[in-house]
């Protein structure tokens, strides 16, 4: 990846650059068209459903990373927006209240309620910073969670632990996702018509995101996030530029959740825990925080990888002692846990960090202390 | 049968497990400003630890007594190394990294506990044999069990050992000089390094203990138990000040209580909209509801801002 892209850098000094930027563009996008071909052929259905299921992290991971990445405020209770997103869309498109609304009816709609979320987790925490932050955004995480599953008494609105299934799948008109689309000349499978309706919404996504990291608002949260005293001192509205980061950054997690309670057709509780969380922020900061490319690098390498490895877990295993040893989702998950520790130690700014950044963290770990007296914290 | 009594013992001796619990969160952040997220998988590993060391000498047909104390005098060594480990390696390496990394370093020790539990326990919930037999004494109408009394007792007399330890030894005087300024404390002479270690394995004991109180007095040792109860203990610190030894003791007993309480009494309270499924969520809003209007808790100083 960093290879290619300084090929291309080097390329595009290049006279003819404009010629070589446009052949790579127009390459990657045939890629991406051909994908999901590629893979269902090569692979099967499974994998298909794999890669449709990374690009809502993709979408996710982008709308974390506004908060996290550009904005310095973490949130550890992120997945609670994608739950009012699903959840909005289970219940006005499904047969528990008899409702069936249109896609443009409850996307909006889903992503507006999800940015209001956004705000009023924003407005009590804004005095918060760093630790305390995290921790009061994973306990709305876990009261939207709790509420989640305990709305069935006295009056059964979210069905309570069993969660809502027979959600109406994504359709425009009459035209239905979850059923072949014939085109004359090919039929196109449901999960190939996903996967296109997930890649388009992914990039626009990722263009918003790369047009605010670029706009005023997004120097704006740079500046909050380097030296928040500072940034207030310089005229910056600190309080409207943070609820501003939480309630983007809430509407882009509420329309993936939508677009997932339309693919799945099913939503419950389960899906929307902590570890969920937990995956999401991993994939902003195993990628590298505040780096657009190395966030969508954390979350295809943190949706694939796993279950590139519970594929092959159980028959290594199989080969080698004759039997299983270890539980594949069990291993997956130690290794999981393992490996956080080991890039924080090693690799502290992410496997890809947008070059700036990186010199930064690296100038703040050669900070004349003592080597092993900490620093007291300030 | 008094419900408000009642609600109130058993909100005492809940309150008694997270004050112990929080005792460990607090020490660790009064010295090295850090949450140390896997301490709630400390507790967890304890209360299993005991569960299997019990179960494996019940046949020997020794008095349950007995059986708790070697269990606990088991537990408690194989946290202060399991916590030794955790702050030589997840922690010690990064110190001077940005305050996000030691978190997602927790983070990832929590998950590695959780599933190297899974694979040693299993899934299951395990139920403790019962340690003291089952008498209970009546108060004003209300019960309180020998196990309940004896939990209660127990922690307060370990936390009135390690606040005389914190105020009158020389290795209490060494912890608070690293708590007020690490860097001085190391030119005082002070080893900072094998004081911070100390602290951890100091903290790691009170939550074996705290574990197999919590096993023997509701049965749910359990691999993923560690989590709401830390995120508990946690709050508990919190309320009670962040750093401040006594106020980790009050913030366990009080959020104990406004707990069990809370869960008591909201149905009344809401007209039968929310039951008590609703647990859980007090100790948020108490999280929530300190920290935006005294982050300093009860008994800390006014700080407004931790980075």
């Amino acid at each position: 990846m960093k290879m290619t892209a300084r090929f291309l850098a080097r390329l595009s000094r290049h006279p003819n650059d404009n010629r070589v930027h446009w052949l790579a563009w127009a390459l990657l996008g045939l890629l991406l068209a051909a994908l999901p071909w590629l893979v269902a052929s090569g692979f099967g259905n499974t994998w298909l459903r794999i890669l449709n299921f990374a690009l809502l992290y993709v979408m996710l991971a982008l709308g974390l990373n506004i908060v996290v990445g550009f904005a310095g405020l973490l949130d550890m209770g992120y997945i609670a927006f994608y739950a009012v997103g699903a959840y909005l869309w289970a219940l006005l498109a499904s047969p528990q209240f008899g409702l069936h609304w249109p896609l443009w009816a409850i996307l909006p709609l889903g992503a507006g309620l999800a940015g209001l979320f956004g705000v009023l987790l924003g407005a009590p925490t804004l005095k918060l910073r760093g630790d305390y932050l995290a921790i009061v955004t994973l306990g709305f995480g876990e009261i939207i969670r709790i509420f989640l599953n305990n709305l069935n008494a006295p009056v059964n609105i979210t069905n309570g632990p069993q969660g809502i299934s027979a959600i109406d799948p994504v359709h425009i008109g009459s035209l239905s996702l979850a059923r072949p689309i014939d085109l004359g000349f090919v039929q196109v499978p449901s999960l190939v018509s996903y996967y296109y309706l997930f890649l388009i919404a992914a990039l626009v996504i990722i263009g918003i995101a790369l047009r605010l990291e670029r706009s005023r608002v997004g120097r704006a949260w740079a500046a909050i996030r380097e030296d928040e005293v500072a940034a207030k001192a310089c005229g910056i509205n600190t309080r409207n530029v943070k609820l501003l980061a939480f309630a983007m950054g809430a509407t882009f997690g509420g329309v993936a959740g939508g677009l997932f309670a339309g693919f799945q057709q099913f939503v419950s509780p389960e899906s929307f825990g902590l570890l969920e969380s937990v995956m999401v922020l991993c994939m902003v900061v195993l990628g590298g925080m505040g780096h657009i490319p190395g966030v969508i690098f954390g979350a295809l390498l943190l949706t694939v990888l796993p279950e590139f490895f519970r594929h092959i877990a159980g028959p290594v295993q199989q080969s080698l002692f004759g039997t299983v040893l270890i539980d594949p989702e069990n291993l997956r998950m130690l290794l999981f846990g393992l490996s956080l520790v080991l890039v924080m130690r090693y690799r502290p700014s992410g496997l890809w960090p947008s070059p700036q950044r990186r010199r930064e963290i690296e100038d703040v770990q050669r900070a004349d202390a003592p080597a092993d007296v900490p620093v007291s914290p300030m | 049968m008094d419900i408000f009594l009642q609600q109130i013992i058993n909100g005492l001796v809940l309150g008694s497990i997270y004050a112990l619990v929080a005792l460990g969160y607090t020490m660790v952040y009064g010295i090295l400003g850090l949450i140390n997220f896997a301490h709630g998988e400390v507790v967890m590993i304890g209360a299993l630890v005991s569960y299997s060391v019990m179960m494996v000498l019940v046949p020997s047909g020794l008095p349950p007594v007995l059986l708790a104390l070697i269990s606990v005098l088991v537990a408690a060594p194989v946290c202060m190394a399991l916590a030794w480990a955790i702050e030589r390696y997840a922690y010690r390496p990064l110190r001077h990294a940005p305050k996000l990394t030691p978190l997602i370093s927790a983070i990832g020790v929590s998950i590695l506990l959780q599933n190297m539990a899974m694979m040693i326990w299993g899934r299951g919930y395990h139920a403790f044999p019962d340690i003291l037999p089952a008498i209970h004494f009546d108060i004003g109408g209300a019960q309180i069990t020998l196990l309940q009394t004896v939990t209660i007792g127990l922690a307060a007399l370990t936390m009135g050992i390690l606040a005389w330890m914190i105020q009158r030894t020389s290795l209490g005087q060494a912890m608070r000089a690293t708590a007020e300024s690490p860097a001085i404390a190391e030119l005082m002479g002070i080893p900072v390094n094998r004081i911070i270690t100390l602290t951890f394995v100091i903290g790691a004991a009170l939550a074996a203990l705290a574990g197999l109180m919590v096993g023997a007095n509701y049965s749910v040792a359990h691999y993923y138990m560690g989590f709401m109860l830390g995120l508990k203990a946690f709050t508990a610190a919190v309320l009670g000040g962040i750093g401040n030894i006594t106020g980790a003791m009050l913030g366990g007993l009080l959020l104990g209580l406004i707990e069990s309480l809370g869960a008591g009494y909201i149905e009344d309270l809401t007209g039968g909209f929310l039951g008590s499924n609703y647990q859980d969520i007090f100790a948020f809003l108490v999280l929530i509801g300190v920290l935006v209007f005294r982050p300093g808790g009860l008994m800390g100083e006014r700080v407004s801002e931790r980075a």
